[in-house]
């Protein structure tokens, strides 16, 4: 058991104590197959007899409704797009996550401050400003980055018939069409991840690989880590 | 987004006052406008926690109480930094002089009175432009207890910070509550050299005050043609 370290800012009425559960993050760009593998994974933990809770982005009772709205009207600037996020993610955080962590679940998030990271810097938000700003979360035991390029997702996503506004980033005027967009988007994102997962020893996996062959990494590289008692958190 | 320290690049001018409820800050600031607009100034004001984008989040937080001191303190950030690009920044584009009730000095206040970090909720709101003009009205407790008893039957729950249950009854709490909060905005007239007004001294005593420091602020100030043209 291990005390929960924070990113950069714990607040002080948070209580300190001891943490049986795991946060385990899987990061990725739109469209990489992370909620598929989540849920996989999911399954696979919980036939193993682990409690599992998993959250995702934007799912917070407080702010999830609101940011859905926001984004529909496209009343967000960069600042409050960014706010909104941490809002969220504070929310779920002293909810679910906290409360899952100190009774020995593992948490399972499907994107963590990484995503809304990489989503404020491309929008021209100040780097250390939103580590700051994010700083309040708990840091990862483990972040999975699934890992595909421009090339290999758009085909994808156009597949799935997706190709939406926000993750084309079309509010950054990048250009006209939804696919100039998307392509300049999200290759800005990919490589603040490609970064991020740099900084901060990420596991990267192959997004390309099929679904299957993808899972059975995770489990491995789960498997071990919990067998490992005294395995020690990933650097914020 | 280093704001707080760097005066702003603007060619209008932002006043702003601060101060627990019931120190008058309000009427100052209203006083203050007329006088603005009687001399023929072009003028804007803003309130803390007004815009769209969370007026209904925060209400519905603050109904069913489960905002924690971290929610609470970040929507209003994020209140403040839609009211910021929306409200705030293109009239002082223009030129003109923006009246804010409440700026990022009261969430130093109020949220570290409820428990978030000193540090963060600084860097939080790195990216406000500094006041060329922040007054503090300065107001003890008892005072302030008496106006807001006298002006309306009712305490809000969460200005007296009932969420952090200090006391039973919301006068007591009203009062232990913001006796912290009158603490943190010493330190913070102290730390980004907020002017103080003895809030206890009569409405036009004070006024007064407020406008001679505003004809000093206004020395250098340059205001859009059509506004000069109707100074007497």
């Amino acid at each position: 058991m291990k005390n929960l370290q924070y990113l950069s800012h714990k607040m002080p009425y948070l209580p300190d104590g001891p943490s049986s559960g795991k946060l385990i993050v899987i990061e990725g760009t739109d469209g990489c197959g992370r909620t598929t593998q989540s849920f996989m994974l999911r399954k696979w933990l919980e036939i193993q007899g682990y409690g599992v809770l998993d959250t995702g982005w934007t799912r917070s009772k407080l702010v999830g409704q609101a940011i859905t709205d926001a984004k529909e009207g496209h009343s967000l600037n960069r600042l409050t797009y960014c706010l909104m996020y941490a809002t969220d993610l504070a929310d779920r955080l002293e909810y679910q996550i906290l409360p899952a962590l100190r009774s020995g679940f593992i948490v399972l998030a499907d994107r963590y401050v990484y995503t809304a990271i990489a989503r404020g810097i491309v929008r021209g938000a100040d780097e250390p400003w939103l580590n700051d700003l994010f700083g309040f979360a708990v840091i990862p035991d483990l972040v999975f980055y699934l890992r595909l390029d421009v090339r290999d997702l758009v085909p994808r996503v156009l597949r799935s018939g997706k190709m939406n506004y926000w993750e084309s980033g079309m509010d950054m005027n990048y250009g006209d069409d939804l696919y100039d967009s998307f392509h300049a988007y999200q290759g800005a994102l990919i490589e603040q991840f490609d970064n991020m997962a740099e900084k901060n020893d990420f596991v990267v996996m192959d997004g390309r690989e099929d679904p299957d062959t993808i899972q059975k990494q995770l489990r491995r590289v789960v498997g071990e880590y919990l067998k490992t008692p005294t395995s020690t958190a990933v650097a914020g | 987004m280093n704001g707080m320290t760097m005066p702003h690049p603007y060619p209008g001018r932002l006043i702003v006052v601060e101060g627990i409820d019931g120190s008058g800050k309000s009427t100052q600031l209203q006083l203050a406008m007329r006088y603005l607009q009687a001399r023929g100034f072009q003028t804007f004001f803003t309130e803390w926690n007004s815009a769209d984008l969370v007026k209904a989040v925060t209400k519905k937080g603050k109904k069913k109480q489960t905002l924690t001191p971290l929610t609470f303190s970040l929507l209003h950030a994020t209140d403040f930094a839609h009211r910021l690009v929306h409200n705030i920044l293109p009239p002082l584009k223009a030129g003109m002089i923006v009246l804010a009730d409440r700026y990022m000095y009261t969430a130093f206040a109020r949220d570290v009175v409820r428990g978030v970090d000193r540090k963060w909720v600084r860097r939080v709101y790195s990216f406000a432009p500094r006041p060329d003009l922040a007054l503090y009205f300065d107001v003890p407790i008892e005072v302030s207890v008496q106006r807001l008893l006298a002006g309306r039957a009712q305490l809000k729950d969460y200005e007296a910070g009932m969420d952090l249950g200090l006391a039973a009854d919301k006068v007591s709490s009203f009062k232990l509550f913001q006796t912290r909060i009158l603490d943190e905005y010493a330190g913070i007239t102290r730390e980004y050299g907020l002017t103080r007004i003895d809030a206890s001294r009569s409405i036009g005593e004070q006024q007064q005050i407020v406008r001679s420091l505003i004809d000093d602020m206004l020395r250098q100030y340059q205001p859009e043609l059509s506004a000069q043209e109707t100074v007497a």
